[in-house]
Formats: C-alpha cells, sequence, structure tokens
C-alpha cells in the first residue's frame, strides 16, 4: 500500500536549486530555510562529472542531517546514458523526491517508479519512502501531462521554462505570455490529480522586482511554489505565499462562524453580512494552514 | 596564575613590570592621576616647517631606547611608517618601542627593522602578516613581548602615563604652516583622526608629515598648533587605493547574510530597536549587512535612531544623511562615502580614540551605546571572543574596538558561523580571550542563535520567537557533527616563549599570545 | 580477493570544501598509501588519513596510492572523491 498522502501536501513553496558537484554548496545549502532543495546532478554537471557528482550527493544525503525536503533531479532516465546509474547510487541515499527532467510520456515514470519501488523492497523501507516530481519541458511532455500527473508515485510537477520555451521556437518575456497556456495546462493537470504545480525558476537574481512580479502572478495562478536559485528568492518567495494580517482574521472569522453553525443549526452561514459557502470555508482553512506553516502565530491575528 | 578567564599568565613577564591579572569587566579602577604633559616653550615667529625626515628627528633629540607612536589612519596604504622607521636606522639610532595604534601588512618591512636592532619592542592593538608569522617564529627576538591593547585600552594607557611616547610622528593629508592640521581634506584624505588626536595630546614631541601643506589656514583642524612641535612635507604620506576604497559594499555571501538577517531580528525582537537608539556597525561585510536589515525595518515603522558610533562606512552615512539618525561619532573613517561625508555633514562628528572608548574618563560613547554588532575568529563555551589569532595559532587580526564596545553597550551581539572551512569556531577553549564571556550578550551564528545564561531578560524574549535559539553546546555539537572534533594545537608552555600580552581596557592582562608547537 | 586498481586516476576539485584525489595502482603487498597535503593537517591530519584509507578498504581495494590535495572537504566529500577516483581507476 502506496503511503505518500504527506509528501503530496507538505509545503513546497521553495525548491531551492544546489549544484550537486559543489560541496561547499551542499554544506551551507541548509542554512536558508527552503521548504525544499533540489540537488542537481542533471544539466548543472558536465558530462564528465556525472559520475563524481551523483556519488558526491548520494554520500550528503546518507551523512548529513538536512530540515529541508531533499530532492535529487537525476539525468533522463531513456534520453540518457546516465540516469539508470543515478538511481543506482541516488536511491540507496534515500532522498525524499526523485525529479524527473523532461518528462514526456508516462512510461518514464513508471520506469522509475519501479526502480523506486525495487529499492524500497530492498532496504525495507515502508512503500512510498521516495516519491517523484516531474518537469514538463517540451510540447510532448505538456499534452501527456494529465497522464504523468496521476501516476501514484507523482506528488508534484513542474515546469521548466527554458527548454520549453526553447522547444516552441520562442524567448522569455517579461509578461510570461509565452509560457501562459503551458503553465495553466500544468496547473489544471496537478489539480485534476490532486498534486502540487511549481513555477520555474526565474533566472535574473539581479531583477527583484520581476521576480516579485512574477511569484505573485503565479500564486495567483494557483501554483504552490517556484524553484530558486539563489536564497534571496526564498525570503520574498515565503513573503508572498504568507498571507497578511487582514487575510488570517477574515479566515478566522470565517472559520468561527462555520463552526459555529454546525452546532446552533441555522443552515445559512453569515459573516458580515456575505453569504458563506463550503469554498468560502475551504479557503479560508487554507489561508489559515498557509499561515500556520510559515510560522504565523495566527491566534493573535485575531480582529 | 589563573587570572578570571581561567587563563595561565606568569607572574614575571621579561621586559614588563608588574602584571596585573584581569579580574573582571570593571573591576580595575585608576588610583591615581594621569600622564603629565610634558611643557613646550613656543617662540615668536617660528617656522615649524623643517627640510626632512632627518631634520625632525635631529630636532626632536630622538635618541636610544625611545618609544615613537604612529597612528593607523592610513590603514594599509601608509608610506610613514616606513619613511620615518628607515631614516632612524639610517642614523644609527636603536632599541626603539614602536607604538602604533594598529600594524598592517605594509608594516612587514619592521621585520629587517626588528632583525638589525632598530626596533626592539612593539604595541599595537593588531598583529599579522609576515610580521606576525616572524614574531611567532621568533618570540625571543624582542626584547619583551608586543602589548596588544584594545582602542580604549590604548587611549587608556596613553592617558595614565603607562605608555609614554618621547615623539610622535602623525600622517595628516592636510595642514596649515603653523600645524593644525585635518585628515578630512588632501590627496591622502582618511577622514577622522580619532587615534592621532590622543597620541598628539599626549606625546613629548609631535612631528606633523603631510603631503599638502596649507597655505590658507585649516580649519576645522583635528589637531591644533599648540600640540604640534615640527612639520615635515613628503611627496605622499600614503597609497590612496590602500587607504579608504570606494564605498564598502555589503556581503553577498548567503551565509553573512543569513546571520546579518538573524543579528537584525535578534535586536529587534529584544526590544532594543525603538525610537532614539544608538548602535556601533563593524565594518565587515556581515555587520553592514546588519545595517541594511536594520534600514528595511526602521523605514517599514518610521523608527529613527540617535546616534551611530564607529569604524563608519557608506553604509551609515548614508542612513544618517537620510535622517534616520541624528549624528554619526567617528573614530576612524573606512571608505570614500564617509569621508566626504565627514567633510560635508555636520551631524557626522570626529572623536578621539579616548571619547570613542577609554574606560578610565568622564564616560567614553562605547558606555551609551545601545547595540554592537562584532564578529570573532572564533568563540567558546564560555562566550570567550578571539579575534585576534586563528585555530592555527596564527596572528591575524587586531583587538580593536572589540573589547570596549562589548563592555560598554547594552547587548553584545557577536556574528561567527559554526565552521568555516572545516574548522569548528566553537571551541571549549579559544586560542587567546580578547573579549570575555562577560561582555558578549549573544552569538548569532548561521545554524542558531545563542544567549549568554546570565541574560535572562534576553532570553525569555528570544525563546518566544521563532528564531532557533540554542545554547552553545548544542551549536558546537552541530559543528562537530559536521567536521568532526578537531586536534588541538598545542602550545608551547614555556614562557620564553610569549609572544605578546594583550592587555584588556583597563591595562590587566587578560592572556598571551604563545607559539604554537608543530610536529 | 581484492580488487585491483586498473589504471590511475583523479576525482574532486582543489577548491574550497572539495578534494583533488589522484589514484595509482601500487605494487602487490605494498598496501594503501596516503600522501595528504590539507590545509587543516594539524587538526585532522590524522583523522583524514583514516578516512581514506577506511573508504578504500571498504570498497574493495588493497594495495593503492592516493595523493590527496585536501582544502577542508567534510568527511562525506572525501570518501565520494576517493569512491569516484577508485571507479574511474577501474573504467
Amino acid at each position: 500500500m502506496l503511503h505518500n498522502e504527506e509528501a503530496k501536501t507538505r509545503l513546497r513553496r521553495t525548491m531551492m536549486f544546489v549544484p550537486g558537484n559543489s560541496p561547499k554548496m551542499i554544506n551551507a545549502a541548509d542554512i536558508y530555510g527552503a521548504d525544499s532543495l533540489m540537488f542537481d546532478i542533471e544539466d548543472s554537471i558536465a558530462v564528465t562529472e556525472k559520475d563524481t557528482a551523483r556519488l558526491l550527493v548520494a554520500h550528503a544525503l546518507k551523512t548529513l542531517k538536512f530540515n529541508s525536503e531533499t530532492v535529487v533531479r537525476i539525468n533522463h532516465p531513456t534520453q540518457t546514458p546516465f540516469g539508470l546509474d543515478d538511481l543506482k547510487v541516488i536511491l540507496p541515499a534515500k532522498p525524499n523526491l526523485i525529479r524527473m527532467p523532461k518528462i514526456e510520456d508516462i512510461s518514464e515514470i513508471e520506469l522509475v517508479a519501479k526502480e523506486i519501488e525495487k529499492a524500497e523492497k530492498e532496504f525495507g523501507w515502508p512503500e512510498g519512502t521516495i516519491n517523484i516530481i516531474g518537469a514538463i519541458e517540451s510540447v510532448k511532455g505538456l499534452y501527456n501531462v494529465r497522464e504523468m500527473c496521476k501516476h501514484p508515485r507523482m506528488v508534484a510537477i513542474a515546469l521548466g521554462a527554458e527548454d520549453f520555451i526553447a522547444n516552441i521556437k520562442t524567448n522569455r518575456t517579461k509578461t510570461g505570455i509565452e509560457l501562459y497556456y503551458c503553465r495553466e495546462q500544468i496547473l489544471m493537470a496537478a489539480r485534476d490529480a490532486e498534486i502540487q504545480a511549481l513555477d520555474t525558476v526565474y533566472s535574473d537574481i539581479k531583477d527583484m522586482d520581476g521576480f516579485r512580479n512574477e511569484v505573485t502572478n503565479s500564486r495567483d495562478m494557483g501554483f504552490d511554489g517556484k524553484s530558486c536559485i539563489h536564497p534571496k528568492q526564498i525570503t520574498e518567495v515565503h513573503k508572498i505565499y504568507t498571507p497578511d494580517d487582514k487575510q488570517i482574521a477574515k479566515a478566522l472569522k470565517v472559520l468561527d462562524a462555520f463552526q459555529a453553525s454546525l452546532t446552533d443549526n441555522k443552515g445559512v452561514l453569515n459573516v458580515d453580512g456575505k453569504m458563506i459557502d463550503k469554498p468560502i470555508v475551504v479557503r479560508a482553512q487554507r489561508v489559515i494552514d498557509q499561515a500556520v506553516a510559515a510560522g504565523v502565530d495566527v491566534e493573535e491575528k485575531r480582529a | 596564575m589563573k587570572n578570571a578567564v581561567g587563563r595561565e599568565i606568569p607572574e614575571q613577564i621579561k621586559g614588563i613590570g608588574t602584571v596585573r591579572l584581569y579580574e573582571g569587566e570593571f573591576s580595575a579602577l585608576p588610583k591615581q592621576f594621569g600622564a603629565a604633559r610634558k611643557i613646550r616653550y613656543g617662540k615668536p615667529a617660528t617656522d615649524k616647517v623643517l627640510a626632512s625626515i632627518d631634520e625632525a628627528i635631529e630636532k626632536t633629540g630622538l635618541k636610544n631606547g625611545m618609544t615613537i607612536s604612529f597612528h593607523h589612519h592610513l590603514r594599509n596604504g601608509d608610506f610613514l611608517m616606513k619613511m620615518v622607521v628607515e631614516r632612524v636606522a639610517a642614523k644609527g639610532i636603536k632599541d626603539i618601542t614602536i607604538a602604533s595604534s594598529s600594524l598592517s601588512p605594509c608594516h612587514d618591512f619592521l621585520v629587517d627593522y626588528i632583525k638589525d636592532g632598530t626596533v626592539t619592542a612593539l604595541e599595537s592593538s593588531g598583529l599579522r602578516g609576515e610580521l606576525g608569522k616572524y614574531l611567532i617564529d621568533n618570540p625571543d627576538v624582542l626584547k619583551k613581548p608586543v602589548i596588544i591593547r584594545s582602542h580604549g585600552g590604548r587611549a587608556r594607557a596613553i592617558e595614565a602615563g603607562e605608555l609614554h611616547i618621547d615623539v610622535a610622528f602623525m600622517g595628516a593629508p592636510m595642514c596649515d604652516r603653523r600645524g593644525n592640521c585635518t585628515g578630512r581634506l588632501g590627496k591622502s584624505a582618511f577622514g577622522s583622526m580619532g587615534y592621532a588626536m590622543v597620541d598628539a595630546a599626549f606625546a613629548d614631541q609631535v612631528v606633523i608629515i603631510t603631503d599638502t601643506l596649507s597655505e590658507e589656514p585649516v580649519f576645522p583642524y583635528s589637531i591644533p598648533q599648540s600640540d604640534v612641535d615640527y612639520i615635515v612635507v613628503v611627496d605622499a604620506i600614503g597609497d590612496p587605493a590602500g587607504i579608504a576604497s570606494g564605498a564598502i559594499r555589503i556581503t553577498k555571501n548567503p551565509t553573512q547574510l543569513v546571520m546579518a538577517k538573524y543579528a537584525a531580528e535578534v535586536m529587534d525582537k529584544t526590544g532594543y530597536l525603538k525610537n532614539g537608539f544608538s548602535m556601533q556597525m563593524g565594518s565587515g561585510g556581515a555587520s553592514l549587512a546588519v545595517g541594511q536589515y536594520l534600514r528595511e525595518k526602521m523605514e517599514a515603522r518610521g523608527i529613527k535612531g540617535s546616534f551611530g558610533v564607529g569604524g563608519m562606512t557608506g553604509v551609515f552615512v548614508n542612513m544618517l544623511k537620510d535622517g534616520l539618525f541624528d549624528a554619526a561619532y567617528d573614530a576612524q573613517t573606512f571608505d570614500i562615502p564617509a569621508i566626504e561625508s565627514m567633510a560635508t555633514n555636520p551631524r557626522h562628528l570626529e572623536m578621539s580614540a579616548s571619547m570613542y572608548a577609554n574606560p578610565w574618563n568622564a564616560g567614553a560613547i562605547v558606555n551609551d551605546l545601545d547595540v554592537v554588532f562584532l564578529s570573532a575568529t572564533e568563540v567558546d563555551l564560555d562566550f570567550n571572543v578571539n579575534v585576534i589569532t586563528d585555530s592555527n595559532g596564527k596572528c591575524m587580526g587586531a583587538s580593536g574596538g572589540h573589547s570596549d564596545t562589548a563592555a560598554g553597550a547594552k547587548m553584545s551581539v557577536i556574528m561567527c558561523p559554526v565552521v568555516r572551512g572545516r574548522l569548528p569556531m566553537i571551541r571549549d577553549h579559544v586560542q587567546n580571550v580578547v573579549t570575555p564571556g562577560e561582555s558578549i550578550d549573544v552569538i548569532v551564528t548561521d545554524r542558531g542563535i545563542a544567549v549568554n545564561p546570565k541574560r535572562t531578560d534576553l532570553l525569555e524574549k528570544l525563546q518566544k520567537t521563532n528564531l532557533p535559539i540554542k545554547t552553545m553546546k548544542e551549536l558546537q555539537d552541530m559543528a562537530y557533527e559536521f567536521v568532526g572534533v578537531p586536534e588541538e594545537v598545542k602550545l608551547s608552555q614555556d614562557d620564553k616563549d610569549i609572544i605578546a600580552v594583550i592587555e584588556y581596557r583597563d591595562g590587566s592582562i587578560i592572556d598571551v599570545i604563545r607559539k604554537p608547537i608543530y610536529d | 580477493m581484492a580488487k585491483v586498481l586498473a589504471k590511475s586516476a583523479t576525482a574532486g576539485f582543489e577548491e574550497k570544501n572539495d578534494a583533488l584525489v589522484t589514484v595509482t595502482p601500487g605494487q602487490t603487498g605494498s598496501g594503501i598509501v596516503v600522501n595528504l597535503k590539507s590545509s587543516v593537517q594539524r587538526q585532522y591530519g590524522k583523522h583524514i588519513v583514516e578516512v581514506i584509507k577506511k573508504t578504500v578498504t571498504t570498497a574493495g581495494f588493497a594495495d593503492v596510492v592516493l595523493d590527496v590535495i585536501d582544502k577542508g572537504a567534510w568527511d562525506y566529500t572525501m570518501e565520494a572523491r576517493v569512491e569516484g577516483a577508485l571507479e574511474r581507476g577501474m573504467k
């Protein structure tokens, strides 16, 4: 029985990218407070260093205790000669997630899921100890995203914009119109499969205004989080994903009224003259959950 | 004999008179009147301007066994000490004590003059570079160990008569014909003359060495003509590139930024960030980053500070300019924006090292500080701090204003990572104690924050927050988990191998620097 | 049966917190020989040599010469670099 509910619902506002062949960066990775750390042994690693990078990450995972969730981005298992060797070395080191780049077909997910299952059996770990996050980086992947998201091992789906934009033969713009469709599709597929959706990396670390803009937009669209390449991006994302005092106070009001309505049998719920129905209650709970997860003391935000 | 921080200090130290042991931050009280000033006689129509440094040496009557002093406002761009010592040696004068407010790598040339007997003793705030290395390898080469003093401690020693200066050679980038001089103007401008002011007031004779002799009166002046005996004009007193950089940048190092963020949060959550507060920011990257985070909070909440003290850099003077503080008190100016600020902003005030940090006067400004942010080369479980040697026993730092500000401020905050490279920074015992644990309230690391147990008030406030509050032992355990427990570097216990004595700001001996034994 | 290293190989980089490890096959019976130059020689020299030897033995090799330039690598990094070099020495 696959037990990975926690992996599907845990906070993933920020997934920070850590180059897998840099011991210096691996050593410091955990101090920035990212929700997840993605150790990369794929695109940031030269072809001649794939072997040492996977060894370094595996040893790091086995030895260091990380507060954040640990993710390893392996090389593609069928499009490159490195992916399967990555799994052989990385899985015994027990990362929380395997990140699969450039996913296009369900068979790729099934292949990795099988390797994970084998490892869990071999080491006596509960089924669902290690799960998968996939990245859509091509049109083909986008067209198959709904099916891939539904695989039981998939807990999150991400967008890899650089490759995707190259695939559709255009450029990155400030408005992001070139990514509008794929973002929406990825998000829909994630919600349909009840898994998380993570937005792509923003590479211009000097342009914090542009960054904040993009994160706010993707938050409003419904994305659960963002990939980060610099610690200062982490702080900004967390700020944007944390409800403000007003929102928290309002949410508490809604939840209190809902609780009261359960006992006094009024049938219709009313807060500040506005009718409250179930979706509003669900949204209010999400606001509180986000605030609590961000470390806010919600009780002191009551109006 | 063990002193109050548990350091073993010999009863007798060659060349040092009475050994007073460190007994506590505020335990040594002055019992006598201070140094008497040498009375000179100024005759009418005297031209103080001499033809050369040689003439200054002759006219001041500098001879064997005397003590000469320099300030370190020219930092690593100083040409002056070399110019003077070369001429002193050329005249065959020997057995000179150099009392400089600090020493930089550009002073490594002193090794040659120690070897030939020109220089036989050193008193400084810092010891670095090849000079530091040479002395570690040859502890016996000077007639007595180097005396390391804090900035406040040096001012105290001069004013109390413990450090007697025969001739002070003070570099000034602009000086008028009568001797009134300033650090604000000129091609080698360096801003405040804080350290020089004390020497000029108490040395038996004062020689100003300048590279711009002004025909017009210099004003405002940092050193008045009534303290100046002679003036020598040279081509350049220093290299501007080594004196002051362009605006010192706030660190981009993510680890430093994490600590700076924590430090700013600590100040905020302990209630010290409120209207009218005062602070000292160091000049290091992490300290400046704290300033930036505090600035954001001040602007968001409309908080205005009263004054800042330092060690002035562009970061702070910009806050002054933008109305976030009422005044800046400057004992040493670090970068070009700060030098310009001192020349143009009336709220940017120059002060002497004595006003800054001397524990034996009517009230140094360190006593008025709410918070100070400092760094460390290492810390230990008792919150003692080292800023002068590294884990290998190598001399690479300075006492500076560290122990002065830590003692005076209401809350002293140290920023230091748990590990640097592969070395744990949280020792059982630091290699050398410069600032005692009783002066340190909070140690901020990249992995957690420790509060001195005696500050139950701070602990109570901080434990209510989300900040990762840990004990020093927990932080040390974290460090050991990452890198393992190191083998201790052995230090020679032979008293002949003492390279330096570290004086606490009150003149008592808080520690000694011993030669490491390498096998 | 101990594995025999086929050829010389290196792994790692001479960078902060990393180590450059070069492995060379040793004469049969010469054992594991470690030449270490470390930036933390005094504090961890002995310990690092032990870590290296243990890693080599666990990997199944007996006669290897290792030349290591260490710039403060933590243990897990040293193990990974030694393993990586040995692996390359068998390709």
